[in-house]
């Protein structure tokens, strides 16, 4: 089972948060890897928030072919953060040769304004260049690009988490990157031949999303997916699926969030019956019902405004449990897991998500729940 | 050379014919004693598929397998029995004879024995019984005076039968949890009805909730197995009843939204007017059998009915139309559909349809407006290599009024064929099946046209398993018809076994209009057997979606499949396992 870690804070936190977490909840031998996504960024990136952020691992000649068609494309680099390094022998992880985390300038004329949110034809920019730089990358292997956006930072290795932790200096509680939103993952011992594609949590056009568990509607989901939007592309993990379907309830048909619950997990016939919005749901269902997951999972999710959200499969397979304290809302797919950064919050307080239950902390941090 | 007739051809005489053993009548000596010579053009029991094998020692000769054979392939006929007797205190052995009523199975390909077995089940001395004789010559003789084979059931000509090839593969072990048939909730339903592409949905936003905000083709969420279309004329009128009664049953009682199709020959009018229409699909062919009665009911109608179904084609004989012999359309059977005594036969094609384009207007247009668009339109074909050039055509029709496309596979049934249209026209169900799915998924239409599938489905007795493996491959539902009439004691089989359908001397009641035959058959039991069985699928569906970890129906979930053959793996986009 994959074991997740997300983070909420008011102030910015280090990644060694999200690394302890998962030291926590490790069991048996693990190293399959360490993924992570980090929004609202603080530390080196605090002043460049509204340029795009290229978070890219790769090697000279992918470098090469990816700044050329950034070039090309009429980006101009901003600001450049070079990561220092501990490169001790002996280190368990599949190292690339550079990894990138460049802040760009918007080309002409969509560089006349940066405005908090992408306007509508620069989120379509930057969707589009990263497929692109995908694409160019995915050629012999020159590596691996994760995300293209304002204020998101990607990083996803393969390896032992202890390794990488040391690797990129993340152990200490004053590295050069902090974020208010943290979502992170680690695979445990099944997969020996995984890609860094299908690591979690993915990124697409504001959203990141994560999930712990097993979609045995994958090759349903992917299939209908193929065809909804070029971005819906890889399909390396089968938690890819989740985000796609969020992307596209939210972003293509504009349907409130409560209604993603509704396409992934629908109520039973029996609940949609007794309901007076039964007509609706019923169409929902028959529409999407290439969506549904039907297995085992929790997903979390952050929408682009910052908000966290966490949704648990209809038959509560999955474990999760959020905790708060004070300026902090950690969640973990192990109790343990917000032990270790949060002992001594109110306990009874926690919240273990339901079947029915969808819970969004906003940037205030302040948790909402309904059924669906 | 000299040619001997058969009346030269005599025994001596050995007595003078008053001679008595123990009361018995030693025969006369037979002077006029006469063989007859065998014209071997002439058929024999040896011709037929099935030989009757009688013990005159246990027979006690009550007569009621004559009485029982529908087909008059037995009769009783007296025999002369030579026996040797011997009185005295030594063996002084005289010839005897005595006359005795024997069984014995009738020569004329008209009357061949069908193995229906029903001697066999009559007989209280176990003394009769039909046996298979695989040296037959039958599609030899059974064509005199010109006329092609007709025949009922199935076709016999399937060599593979390629779902037992295939497996539920996927077991879910550790990776996630398989499910608890007996405890979780299960959600076994299936759109019936056109769906729309989410971004299609007339809904609006407010409050932040979707409501509706204009006009949908109309959908219905009911079983994925549907009792298969069989008309009352090719059933008899109490099998139909029995199947409706079950319907009424399993939806009003076990809460399962079972739907049946009437089949082309209309409905009773009680029923057409009644509450439990909704649980019909009213099918129209192109006789379009029993629709005055129909048109005529419309009005009076309390409710709508579960879609409509127009028949182009159906898989056990493909290309060709209905067929109805005339001994079958009794005077109740006249009255439905409206017609007199004579063999129906609906056309091969609905006449006035010559393109799909044209006909997505016409017949669908008509049959949607004359119920004002509240029911789904459905249309049936038969599989054919072309059902995938017919499935895109009606999936990308802009009016999006085709609410399902049933396609029926080879192995299905028929009321009434040519043996050479049911042995020999047809296309296998799984792989066109697949094609159309495959097709939909290409397009990102899956689901908008929903996909049933008949045709074998259910011939060994396991429906829940042929559904189920249909449905992973991307079938919405399944349509069954034979196995019904199998549980109602139907003695047909794919082996050749009866298949009398067309001949109006259904031994067991189904499939006749004969008053003394229907009277066989039990309505309430069989209505009993049937809504059992669906009980037992219900179970059983679920006892193959609990391991794979789904409580929907897995409807294209096709990695939970393996085939054990590798052609048909490669086929069906399939895994491969050995
Ligand atoms: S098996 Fe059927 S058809 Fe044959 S003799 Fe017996 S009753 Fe008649
Ligand atoms: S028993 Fe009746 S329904 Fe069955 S095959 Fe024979 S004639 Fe047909």
């Amino acid at each position: 089972m994959c074991r997740m870690a997300a983070i909420k804070s008011k102030t910015p936190v280090p990644p060694a948060l999200a690394l302890r977490m998962m030291l926590a909840m490790q069991k048996g031998h693990d190293n399959s890897g360490f993924a992570m996504v980090m929004q609202d960024l603080g530390g080196a990136f605090a002043e460049f928030k509204k340029f795009p952020l290229l978070s890219m691992a790769c090697t000279s000649q992918g470098l090469e072919r990816a700044e050329e068609l950034l070039e090309e494309l009429g980006f101009s680099p901003k600001f450049d953060y070079q990561p220092d390094v501990v490169n001790k022998p002996g280190l368990d992880f599949r190292r690339m040769p550079h990894y990138i985390f460049r802040n760009y300038r918007y080309p002409e004329p969509l560089n006349a304004a940066y405005p908090n949110q992408p306007t509508p034809e620069q989120k379509k920019l930057l969707v589009e260049t990263r497929l692109k730089l995908r694409e160019v990358l995915s050629h012999d292997k020159q590596g691996f690009v994760y995300s293209f956006w304002p204020d998101v930072l990607t990083l996803k290795e393969v390896g032992d988490p202890r390794d990488i932790g040391t690797y990129f200096q993340m152990w200490d509680d004053n590295h050069w990157l902090k974020a208010r939103v943290i979502s992170a993952q680690c695979r445990q011992n099944t997969n020996y031949r995984i890609v860094r594609y299908a690591a979690h949590p993915f990124f697409l056009e504001g959203y990141t999303l994560m999930g712990n568990g097993e979609n045995t509607f994958y090759q349903k989901n992917k299939e209908f997916q193929q065809r909804l939007h070029p971005a819906y592309i890889g399909f390396e993990s089968d938690t890819q699926c989740f985000l796609y379907t969020l992307h596209y309830i939210r972003e293509e048909l504009g349907w409130p969030l409560p209604y993603y619950k509704h396409v992934i997990t629908p109520l039973t016939f029996e609940e949609m019956q007794r309901r007076s919005d039964a007509d609706v749901l019923m169409r929902v269902r028959q529409s999407l019902m290439h969506l549904e997951i039907n297995g085992p999972n929790t997903v979390v999710f952050v929408l682009p405004d910052g908000a966290m959200g966490v949704i648990a499969d209809a038959k509560k397979l999955r474990p999760y449990v959020i905790g708060k304290d004070g300026d902090l809302v950690v969640s973990a797919s192990e109790v343990c897991g917000v032990n270790m950064i949060i002992p001594d919050r109110n306990t009874e307080a926690d919240i273990y998500p339901g079947e029915r239950e969808t819970v969004l902390i906003d940037n205030a941090l302040e948790v909402q729940r309904w059924q669906q | 050379m000299a040619t001997i007739k058969a009346d030269e051809i005599k025994l001596a005489p050995q007595n003078n014919g008053n001679d008595k053993v123990n009361g018995l009548r030693v025969p006369s000596a037979p002077s006029t004693h006469i063989i007859k010579p065998t014209f071997v053009r002439d058929s024999h029991a040896m011709d037929f598929p099935w030989k009757i094998k009688w013990n005159a020692e246990t027979c006690i000769r009550c007569g009621s397998c004559v009485a029982t054979c529908t087909f008059g392939a037995i009769k009783p006929q007296l025999q002369r029995k030579g026996q040797a007797l011997s009185t005295g205190h030594l063996p002084s052995p005289i010839e005897a004879t005595e006359v005795i009523m024997a069984i014995k199975q009738v020569n004329d390909p008209k009357y061949y024995c069908r193995g229906c077995e029903m001697c066999e089940k009559v007989c209280p001395t176990d003394s009769i019984k039909p046996v298979p004789n695989e040296q037959h010559r039958f599609p030899l003789v059974a064509r005199h005076g010109g006329s092609p084979i007709k025949r009922g059931g199935r076709g016999h000509h399937i060599p593979i039968r390629v779902l037992d090839y295939i497996k539920v593969g996927r077991i879910s072990q550790m990776t996630d949890p398989s499910l608890d048939a007996a405890r979780h909730t299960f959600d076994l339903l299936t759109p019936l009805g056109r769906g729309l592409p989410a971004d299609e949905l007339p809904f609006k936003v407010e409050n932040g909730k979707l409501v509706p905000g204009g006009s949908i083709p109309p959908m219905r969420w009911i079983y994925p197995v549907i009792i298969g279309d069989m008309s009352v004329g090719a059933l008899s009128w109490r099998m139909w009843e029995a199947l409706a009664l079950a319907v009424a049953y399993l939806n009003e009682e076990c809460k399962m939204p079972v739907r049946m199709s009437s089949g082309e020959g209309g409905m009773p009018s009680r029923l057409l007017k009644s509450e439990f229409l909704k649980y019909f699909i009213i099918q129209i062919a192109s006789g379009h059998f029993g629709w005055n009665r129909i048109i005529k009911a419309m009005p009076e109608m309390v409710t709508d009915p579960a879609a409509i179904l127009i028949k182009i084609g159906q898989g056990a004989k493909p290309g060709d139309g209905g067929l109805l012999p005339a001994e079958k359309v009794a005077s109740h059977i006249q009255a439905i559909r409206g017609v007199p005594k004579a063999d129906l036969m609906s056309p091969p094609n609905h006449q006035g349809l010559y393109s799909i384009e044209e006909s997505v207007q016409k017949m669908f247009l008509s049959m949607n407006a004359a119920f004002k668009f509240r029911v789904p339109v459905a249309i049936k074909v038969a599989a054919s290599s072309t059902s995938v050039a017919v499935f895109n055509n009606l999936v990308r029709d802009p009016y999006q009024i085709v609410g399902g496309y049933f396609l029926d596979g080879i192995q299905g049934g028929t009321g009434a064929a040519h043996e050479v249209s049911m042995d020999h026209t047809g296309h296998p169900i799984l792989s066109k099946l697949r094609d159309c799915y495959l097709a939909a998924v290409d397009q990102g239409k899956q689901g908008q046209i929903p996909l049933f599938v008949g045709g074998g489905f259910g011939d060994t007795g396991d429906l829940a398993a042929d559904a189920f493996k249909a449905i992973c491959l991307g079938a919405n539902g399944v349509f069954s018809a034979k196995i019904w009439l199998q549980l109602a004691g139907c003695v047909g089989n794919e082996k050749g076994r009866c298949n009398a359908c067309n001949t109006g001397y259904c031994p067991v009641g189904i499939c006749t209009q004969d008053h003394r035959l229907v009277a066989r058959l039990d309505v309430d039991a069989v209505a009993q057997n049937i809504v059992d069985y669906f009980l037992a699928l219900d179970q059983e569906l679920k006892k193959l979606m609990a391991p794979i970890g789904n409580s929907t129906l897995p409807i294209g979930r096709s990695d939970a499949l393996v085939s054990m053959s590798k052609s048909a793996a490669e086929r069906l986009q399939i895994a491969y396992a050995c």
